[in-house]
């Protein structure tokens, strides 16, 4: 191909340096070409007077520290000695809570000579606003750092943002599960959809039952999240205000499972005798409830947030249907031969544990699919490729929230100038009310993990996924436009390699400044 | 989908290549003759030593290079993995690999040629085992597999003899769509080896930009790189791509494409390209490189003589593909030419002209070229020695069969585009390519020497080339180096599972 670079023109360029350079594009903004010069040595985070958040709050003061050094990624010395004060007042002092699924990520923004106000009600909103300011600054060809007079008032169209990463079909070591949750902040992502264990590996080191991983994981020493791994990937995470949500998926998709738990998964029958191979969780026992009580009792102590992941996906009916003892027990409760049914049931007792734990359960659509009490579900997530918008549609008409995965399944690679098809996605283009529309709570990109691990993640998901980031967080209308988007994306994929994460490249091209850590 | 670990197996004496399920070795590329026998040794206190009686000795800083570097691999490995449990009966003590060149020019200092002796033999028995090879590119093609059994905990007696099925095994890289640092490119070369490639086809410059600091004429990078300073190779980047690879047996072979792909090269070197006119007046933009001007040819005779310089290997890639011709036609001083040539409007033979100066100014420099199927496919008179690269995908094996019917050597890369990537196990594919699948005689599958995975650069850099190349790039290696009858899928998923974590390793 013969496209020329598309990094020549230093118009357009100049208007990255303003809001426009910001991703995902905020809700309002006003943003003029007067612009301040920074310098690294007089440059300071602060508390307003009337912020309820003060020093030793301690997601703002690691944040300050973090983003200092984003903000001046060279340290070459600024220009002149004017101040420059980036003033921070929250409403709500909650530095030492975890985000749930209803705070606010609003923020205000007023860049001007020798200072920025941040406002916002909550720390996780001043977060929000510390990234945007982050995108702001910017150098010239010296290297003097500058910002522009702005005002941004910001706030997500989406409350949940997510990213899914699966490390059962190959682990990924805790640094590259650090490393993404730093991508998904600079993105404003704030939820990390952990799908920890499935058939191939049971990586998930339980107090309570220490076999499931000794047995199950690929590696019982080198390939284990310890209790106090996962502590560190939650405190991690708390600090750039990202909500880990934990998924234990079952009865299928949990062959690993069986190593260390005998009796827990149905023994499939070759006519009348087992065949040796086992199938879903055997939803007839209840030494079954009995062990997935306690597991879920230690996963809702472990994981803080009030959401959990049930899974519930893609259950194989063929080895139910083969043991006698999961007939009969189909007969006894009238099922007949509708193996939904069975799945309906055990999902119930499930959903009924974890409630009674006081947690919100989110399943994958299959089980809405065959739910018939769709009002014992919560949180529905719509995954399967095809009219998912009608999916969608009969899940909020049934009163239940959606969260929808089905346009973002980037685990497919494709030539990176795809990504227009991550941006392109309208996720309420369908016929409802302002009340159902509500109901849809947010989306997920899914990096599902056959062939993913730490040697490809980043660059398979980044910047890709901050597609999708833009079109959870920004106002529909004014981010339509895929021409539009492209440089600024362009833009903010040199910003990440600047920042160490190795994202792909989206056309010909270069960053300024990449390299510097390889 | 779990990926079986690789078990040591008891085999009875002397199964000759992996006949049988292959778990008892990870070798890849799958040498042409493997022996193993039912025994097993421990290595204690080991040592790569210089046989006696080789012609190569302390003083052949290529093998002493090699010699260390594959320590740290074995060692390296072996501690990171722990104590393993043999399961062999017997364990006795290997304490030494001699390495011996037997032929009187060892080859030590010199640079590898497509027609280099990369056999080998190795023979692991007691009381030490011997790698015999005629040159130093054997030796380190023996060392390589050396490392791959003892990364297997397999030191089991065994007795190998190898050497490729094709002596032109490459790989390309793309550093114009995007600057490749050095260090994914000393990277790169490092698994290569790894893999038995031998031939590192730089395809450096192109429309995009420039990155080659030319000493003759260092406007052209200064002007045509994406940054002058950080987005350049200079002499010395040049000259360790070439060493690092030449102390890996690694051939580095440049491509300066043209007529097309120059954009880049007219920033820095005004009336190079041609002007493209819009009806009677220049529109102000450029075609491929002007075809009438002598000032061409003054350019690219100076141009040459440093490349042939700056690059030892015998052959330097003369591009010659995707010309357009639309510019050429815009424009009236060309219009004029072929009038005066009596090409009428058949701007290939325009083409043709400028590529047989080319190739005539590239002859002078005492190199042999390599040039795209398009200039073969467009009549030009080449050179005997000329290897001919076919890379279009539709036709390829009806293109083989032509040019070696004409008597050119030929490349293939047309199946072996890695830069298209798909979902799940695209190395399958790869791997069952059959180079020598098109019709012709023996006498013409002979001119094919071999081929090349092709890695274009459009999405890839150095945040995503290694996940993007290898493992695939690891079936284009064993298709190109082990014997023809190697294709059972299975076999090498076992073996490639492996040979993948090693190289993650």
């Amino acid at each position: 191909s013969s496209r020329v670079s598309s990094s020549g023109s230093s118009s357009a360029l100049s208007s990255l340096h303003t809001v426009e350079g910001v991703w995902p594009l905020p809700q309002s903004f006003t943003s003029s070409t007067e612009r301040y010069p920074l310098n690294p040595k007089a440059f300071y985070f602060g508390y307003g007077r009337q912020s309820a958040a003060q020093q030793d709050c301690s997601v703002l003061d690691a944040a300050f520290k973090r983003y200092f050094s984003l903000i001046f990624p060279d340290y070459t010395s600024g220009s002149g000695d004017k101040p420059f004060t980036v003033e921070i007042r929250v409403d709500h002092a909650d530095c030492d809570s975890y985000p749930n699924e209803n705070s606010s990520e609003r923020y205000n923004l007023s860049v001007s000579a020798g200072q920025a106000s941040l406002n916002a009600e909550t720390v996780w909103g001043a977060l929000r606003g510390l990234e945007t300011f982050s995108q702001l600054v910017y150098q010239d060809d010296f290297g003097t750092y500058f910002v522009n007079k702005t005002e941004i008032d910001d706030f997500p169209r989406f409350q949940f943002r997510g990213i899914l990463l699966d490390t059962s079909r190959h682990y990924l070591p805790v640094q590259a599960i650090l490393k993404t949750l730093d991508a998904m902040a600079y993105s404003k992502f704030n939820v990390f959809h952990w799908h920890i264990v499935d058939d191939p590996s049971f990586p998930y080191q339980s107090r309570t039952f220490p076999d499931l991983s000794s047995t199950g994981a690929f590696h019982p020493m080198t390939h284990i999240y310890t209790q106090s791994d996962v502590r560190r990937v939650i405190s991690h995470a708390r600090l750039w205000g990202i909500r880990v949500l934990p998924e234990f998926d079952s009865p299928g998709h949990t062959q690993s499972w069986g190593k260390g738990q005998s009796d827990l998964l149905t023994p499939c029958y070759r006519g009348s005798t087992p065949s040796g191979t086992f199938g879903p969780v055997n939803p007839v026992l209840p030494s079954t409830y009995q062990f997935m009580a306690r597991l879920f009792k230690e996963v809702s102590s472990v994981f803080p947030d009030s959401y959990i992941h049930l899974g519930g996906d893609e259950v194989d009916f063929s080895c139910w249907k083969s043991n006698p003892d999961v007939r009969a027990f189909m007969q006894k409760m009238g099922f007949g031969g509708d193996f939904t049914k069975l799945e309906a049931f055990y999902m119930e007792k499930i959903v009924n544990i974890t409630s009674a734990l006081k947690k919100t359960s989110i399943v994958w659509q299959d089980v809405f699919d065959y739910h018939e009490r769709r009002s014992s579900l919560s949180v529905v997530e719509v995954w399967r490729h095809g009219c998912y918008l009608c999916e969608v549609r009969r899940v909020v008409n049934a009163g239940l929230r959606v969260i929808l995965a089905s346009p973002w399944y980037l685990d497919q690679p494709g030539p990176t100038h795809n990504w227009a098809r991550y941006y392109t996605v309208w996720p309420l283009a369908f016929k409802g009310t302002e009340e159902q529309k509500k109901l849809v709570i947010g989306g997920e990109v899914c990096m599902w993990g056959e062939y993913v691990d730490a040697t490809n993640l980043t660059p398979r998901l980044w910047p890709r996924a901050s597609a999708a980031a833009e079109r959870l967080w920004s106002d529909e209308k004014q981010t339509s436009s895929v021409d539009e988007a492209f440089p600024r994306l362009q833009d903010f994929r040199c910003k990440l390699v600047r920042r160490g994460i190795r994202a792909e490249p989206l056309h010909v091209g270069h960053c300024k400044h990449e390299y510097q850590g390889v | 989908m779990s990926i079986r670990t690789i078990m040591l197996i008891m085999l009875i004496a002397g199964t000759v290549r992996a006949v049988q399920a292959s778990q008892y070795v990870s070798l890849w590329p799958l040498p042409q003759k493997v022996k193993i026998l039912d025994l097993s040794f421990k290595l204690t206190s080991f040592n790569i030593v210089d046989a006696k009686e080789s012609s190569a000795g302390s003083s052949c800083s290529l093998l002493q290079d090699a010699y260390r570097r594959y320590y740290e691999y074995m060692f390296g490995i072996a501690k990171r993995q722990g104590p393993r449990k043999s399961r062999l009966t017997g364990p006795s003590e290997l304490t030494e690999l001699q390495v011996w060149i037997t032929s009187p020019d060892s080859e030590c200092d010199g640079y590898p040629s497509v027609t280099s002796d990369e056999s080998y033999e190795l023979s692991v028995d007691l009381p030490y085992a011997v790698l015999k090879a005629p040159k130093v590119w054997g030796a380190l093609h023996g060392l390589e597999t050396f490392s791959q059994l003892v990364y297997e905990d397999q030191y089991g007696a065994v007795s190998i003899s190898d050497f490729p099925r094709f002596a032109h095994r490459g790989i390309l890289l793309d550093s114009s769509r995007h600057f490749l640092p050095l260090k994914v490119i000393l990277a790169n070369l490092e698994t290569m080896a790894m893999n038995k490639f031998n031939v590192f086809h730089w395809h450096i410059v192109d429309d995009q930009s420039f990155p080659y600091l030319s000493r003759t004429f260092p406007q052209l990078s200064q002007q045509g790189a994406y940054h002058p300073y950080t987005h350049v190779y200079t002499p010395a980047d040049v000259k360790m791509v070439i060493e690092f690879g030449r102390l890996r047996g690694i051939r580095v072979v440049p491509e300066f494409d043209t007529p097309g792909h120059t954009q880049s090269w007219g920033k820095g070197q005004k009336d190079l390209l041609t002007p493209c006119y819009s009806g009677s007046k220049p529109s102000g933009s450029f075609g491929p490189v002007n075809p009438i001007l002598n000032t061409t040819y003054d350019f690219m005779s100076q141009f040459f003589k440093e490349i042939s310089t700056v690059f030892p290997d015998a052959y330097v890639h003369l591009g010659g593909d995707e010309v357009d011709f639309t510019c050429w036609k815009s424009n009236p001083d060309i219009q004029k030419f072929m009038d005066q040539q009596g090409y009428g409007q058949d701007y290939k033979k325009l083409e043709s002209f400028y590529i047989q100066k080319l190739l005539d100014i590239v002859t002078t420099t005492h190199k042999g070229y390599m040039i795209w199927q398009e200039v073969f496919d467009n009549g030009v008179k080449l050179k005997p020695d000329t290897v001919v690269h076919v890379w279009i995908g539709g036709g390829a094996n009806e293109e083989m069969g032509k040019v070696t019917a004409a008597g050119y050597t030929t490349i293939l890369s047309a199946p072996w585009y890695l830069d298209y990537i798909s979902y799940a196990q695209d190395w399958q594919k790869y791997y069952k390519v059959e180079p020598l699948d098109f019709d012709g005689t023996e006498e013409q599958k002979k001119l094919v020497i071999g081929g090349e995975a092709c890695l274009w650069g459009e999405y890839v850099d150095a945040t995503n080339l290694t996940p993007r190349l290898w493992p695939r790039a690891s079936a284009v290696a064993e298709r190109l180096w082990s014997a023809k009858d190697v294709t059972d899928i299975n076999d090498a998923f076992n073996r490639l599972s492996v040979h993948r974590c090693r190289m993650v390793a």
